[in-house]
């Protein structure tokens, strides 16, 4: 058994877990985010992707004791209050979620994915970028539509806080 | 109505809760002292199970108990039955083998469970299941049906002599034949519709706990039909009687039929949360998923098609063997035969169809309904064959497909279905025009000097969705009717609650049956809540499979509001001393026409329920129930267009435009109808390049076990879809609507296929068109 201590959707968190205790397992089991799905046992499906230290990481690829002292960013902490992120509602504006499943890791990545693209983002991009996350209910088309529009909006919004900083 | 009424593209009520990680899937459910289990599963396709030693695992550490299928059988518990009764042409019934929650003595397939641990911890429950010593005596395997049909076939169950579960017919075999012989053209083609694995992303899973105190019994499960689940489980399967059992289907992460079945966890969850007094919590994982989730598809068929002299069909003749697996699951029987076969006449004019379908037990995962269940089998052998005619005879496949459309509705086909309207040429003009079709040589020139090969392919298909009518279904051996129900509740204070025995895991019930009910009662959309999913809450119902919630399960609410509203009028014509034929339901008020008297629906609401002053006679209350059974089944159709670039050094296919126009009738929330459209299309161009589920020939081992073997369609795999719709109402339910949700995987594959071997020039082709093989028949070729 190990102790871990993290700091998860900015509250501190500790628990003592058998050594190979998935990240994934300790968020939903240990602090009951069940946000973060699982969706295979390969590594494969994007289900699970939550931000460890600002990167989005598949938490099923790294125990929870490789975690310990990060800062851990799950689905749960992404909406501000009652605002959903930009990218939560683009998915919901533009029907890029079916049975949800997939949903959580989705837009975990495409969150990561346009804040290293500030220059914005193309189709053929998009879906290169999520190739490591699979839905079965959209054929992506209205999740790459989602993240377009996301991406879209959010530069806006930076340009405006930029414009409103200066 | 505006905005949010039958029509609207509305943004889904549901999705606050799953962008924001609150959706509740069985994975997520937390019941006081719940334990977790893990199966343990045969290594071997085939092998009698000489014992099962549980000692070292009980030893270990957080372990309550390990139950084997002796126990279970001791306890009473039955074996899992197919519901669909089909009789071969010799008038025997299907043969059923013994299919154990638990294997006892055999077992048929790699995956098949021996027995159970339950533990404290998920970790635990599995390291013991690895502790659980069985003796296994390995036995031949086979996992070809055609192979398991041959003599000397190792024999999978005593019950099913030559593996052979029916031999089954229809249609006139003689006429065909007659056809055939005098026919001026004949086309002849060898299909293979390759196995697939659902792959909803979410695992099956089950919790089943046993409440000592009220000896009644809970089952979370994901399922996409939770009163057949307890119906069945009660009555065939003797975990519970219906009063005692309680199943919850909360969401549900994707289904595409494979959540429509029970499967032997869940019973033996419930079973296990008995015998140990602790709830006991399974979850799949994906190796699980693809080990035991029933497969789809896997078809070998060969059909011939007789043209006359002015190319129009005069006959079809298909001959068609299923693998079955090995055991036959909930629903298998009927999707090679009532869900295939009677679809075999497409969009044609065919006047003869003969159709023999045998059915057969190999070493492999059971075999059911995925989405399109039959009807992808029906498009793929049609659409493949009327494209090759096309390049036989020197014929656009446009217009050969053209001159043989069915025109005239009803039309009565020689297999059963009598389709009730439909527009083809419409919907192939169409997807032609979006794929500027005219244009293609033009572009395969281009591509050409790319060194690029170029194709374009069409499918045109009908499904039978809606299903179904109960006494039609009944008629032919279905074991269920297969009608929906629906409640609609009026609160006292106005808001209102629809209560459905469909199930949504996707398909965003709680949306567009809320579209329906504000604009049948002049709401707003937030007031209306829809509830499923729980049989302790929803009266009864069949569930959603087969696209049927909006042609049977909407229908079923809009007769509710038919109840609803009339005792409305009448509540509010005695209030405001009107004719109640005066009352007109207008912005979430109810007036009397002609003047400015009027009255919220709350104030109705009420008025029924403090029932202080209702008109003489009249009970209390605002809730009206209705069980809506179909009188036909409904004929969604279209068009699909694919056209592909492929790179001969490499074989690799690139999709480069992907048209549908489909016909579904009237639509409740088109956004929500493309996305079904979208994710139907992804799966079948899955099927047609990407997915095939392998089994090793000689040793009956799984090969294609998880998503670094078996190939998921992902997201630079696919382009962005052209979709269109267009509309003939279906005639035979209240709202006009065909459904929508199979018709994406059913018309794609063959408008794939038919592209790639365009491009190629090398019409034998079979699914997956994997690089490999493309490359491997482009190389073939230049040999020649
Ligand atoms: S669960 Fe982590 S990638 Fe599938
Ligand atoms: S929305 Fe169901 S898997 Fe993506």
């Amino acid at each position: 058994m190990s102790d871990v201590s993290l700091v998860v959707n900015g509250r501190k968190v500790s628990g003592t877990v058998e050594d190979r205790t998935l990240l994934v397992h300790f968020l939903r089991e240990n602090l009951g985010l069940t946000g973060t799905h699982v969706g295979c046992d390969t590594s494969q499906c994007g289900a699970c992707v939550v931000h460890v230290d600002g990167k989005a990481v598949k938490s099923c690829t790294m125990l929870a004791v490789q975690a310990s002292g990060s800062t851990v960013t799950t689905i749960e902490g992404l909406a501000n209050g009652t605002d959903l992120h930009p990218v939560q509602a683009a998915f919901k504006e533009n029907h890029g979620l079916q049975c949800g499943f997939c949903t959580p890791g989705m837009i975990m990545t495409s969150v990561d994915m346009i804040a290293r693209h500030p220059e914005g983002l193309d189709e053929a991009t998009v879906r290169h970028e999520l190739e490591g996350n699979i839905c079965r209910c959209t054929g992506y088309h209205n999740i790459v539509k989602a993240v377009l529009a996301a991406s879209k909006t959010m530069a806006k919004g930076s340009k405006g806080r930029a414009k409103a900083a200066a | 109505m505006g905005v949010e009424g039958i029509g609207a593209r509305v943004a889904r009520k549901e999705d606050r809760r799953f962008v924001t990680g609150a959706g509740r899937y069985v994975d997520d459910m937390v019941v006081p002292g719940m334990k977790h289990a893990a199966f343990v599963r045969s290594p071997y396709a085939h092998a009698d199970v000489k014992k099962i030693d549980v000692k070292a695992a009980e030893a270990m550490p957080g372990v309550i108990a390990v139950l084997t299928g002796k126990q279970l059988k001791g306890d009473g518990i039955g074996n899992l039955i197919c519901g669909w009764m089909i009789h071969s042409k010799d008038g025997t019934p299907m043969k059923m083998g013994a299919w154990s929650p638990l294997a006892v003595d055999r077992v048929r397939y790699v995956g098949d469970a021996v027995a159970i641990v339950v533990a404290e911890t998920k970790g635990q429950a599995r390291d013991a299941a690895e502790a659980v010593e069985v003796t296994y005596r390995e036995k031949k395997a086979v996992v070809d049906p055609a192979r398991a049909l041959a003599k000397g076939a190792p024999q999978l169950h005593p019950e099913a002599e030559g593996n052979l579960i029916y031999d089954w017919e229809i249609g006139d075999g003689k006429a065909v034949d007659a056809a055939i012989a005098s026919a001026a053209h004949v086309t002849r083609l060898h299909i293979v519709n390759n196995r697939l694995v659902p792959n909803a992303i979410e695992p099956r899973a089950a919790l089943g706990h046993y409440d000592k105190a009220e000896d009644h019994f809970t089952c979370w499960t994901t399922s996409q039909n939770p009163h057949v689940a307890r119906l069945v489980m009660s009555a065939f399967y003797n975990v519970a009687p219906e009063n005692k059992l309680r199943v919850i289907a909360p969401d549900v992460g994707g289904g595409f039929g494979s959540k429509i079945f029970i499967y032997p966890e869940e019973i033996v969850c419930l079973w296990a949360s008995k015998r140990t007094g602790v709830p006991v919590k399974w979850v799949a994982d994906r190796t699980e998923s693809f080990m035991t989730d029933a497969h789809g598809r896997d078809h070998v068929t060969e059909v011939e098609m007789a043209f006359d002299k002015d190319n129009r069909i005069t006959a079809l003749k298909v001959d068609t063997i299923a693998n079955f697996g090995a055991y036959m699951s909930l629903f298998s029987s009927s999707v090679p035969t009532y869900l295939y076969a009677t679809l075999l006449s497409g969009q044609y004019n065919i006047p003869a169809i003969h159709a023999n379908v045998r059915a057969v037990y190999t070493n492999t995962s059971p075999v059911d309904a995925y989405r399109g269940a039959g009807r992808p089998e029906a498009t793929y052998v049609l659409e493949r064959t009327m494209e090759t005619a096309a390049r036989e005879l020197g014929v656009s496949p446009a217009e050969l497909r053209r001159k043989n459309f069915v025109t005239q509705f009803p039309h009565q086909t020689p297999v059963i279905m009598a389709y009730d309207a439909g527009d083809y040429a419409a919907s192939l003009d169409a997807a032609m025009k979006a794929a500027d079709y005219a244009g293609f040589s033009e572009r395969k020139k281009a591509a050409a000097k790319k060194g690029k090969l170029r194709g374009i392919g069409m499918s045109c298909y009908i499904e039978a969705c809606g299903i179904a009518p109960s006494a039609a279904v009944g008629s032919l051996g279905a074991g269920v009717g297969l009608w929906e129900s629906a409640e609609v509740r009026v609160n006292a204070v106005g808001t209102i609650e629809v209560l459905t025995g469909s199930h949504s895991h996707g398909q965003g019930h709680e949306t567009t049956f809320a579209q329906l009910v504000a604009q049948r009662l002049s709401v707003p959309l937030d007031t209306v809540s829809i509830v499923h999913g729980d049989t302790d809450k929803v009266q009864m119902g069949m569930g959603t499979y087969g696209s049927r919630s909006g042609a049977v399960g909407m229908s079923a609410v809009f007769k509710a509001l038919d109840k609803v509203e009339a005792k409305a009028k009448k509540i509010a014509a005695h209030l405001m001393e009107a004719d109640e034929a005066d009352i007109v339901i207008e912005n979430g008020e109810l007036k009397v026409a002609g003047t400015d008297k009027k009255l919220p629906w709350f104030q109705v609401a009420l008025a029924s329920y403090t029932a202080h002053n209702l008109p003489a006679g009249m009970e209390p209350g605002l809730k009206e129930t209705a069980f809506y059974d179909p009188s036909n089944f409904t004929f969604p159709a279209g068009c699909y267009i694919c056209e592909v670039e492929i790179d001969p050094d490499t074989g690799v296919t690139e999709i480069v435009q992907f048209v549908a126009a489909d016909d579904f009738g009237n639509i409740i929330n088109p956004m929500i109808v493309e996305g079904q459209v979208h994710g139907g299309i992804a799966q079948g161009i899955g099927q047609a390049l990407l997915e095939g589920c392998r089994y090793d020939p000689a040793s009956g081992q799984l090969v294609t076990a998880s998503y670094m073997d078996y190939t998921m369609p992902r997201a630079d795999d696919l382009p962005s879809f052209k979709v269109s719709t267009s509309n003939t109402p279906c005639p035979s339910n209240p709202l006009g609507i065909k459904g929508c949700g199979e018709a994406g995987a059913i018309g794609s594959p063959p408008a794939v296929i038919n592209a790639v071997t365009d491009a190629i020039g090398d019409n034998d082709l079979t699914m997956p068109a994997t690089p490999l093989k493309v490359w491997t028949a482009l190389k073939a070729a230049t040999r020649h």
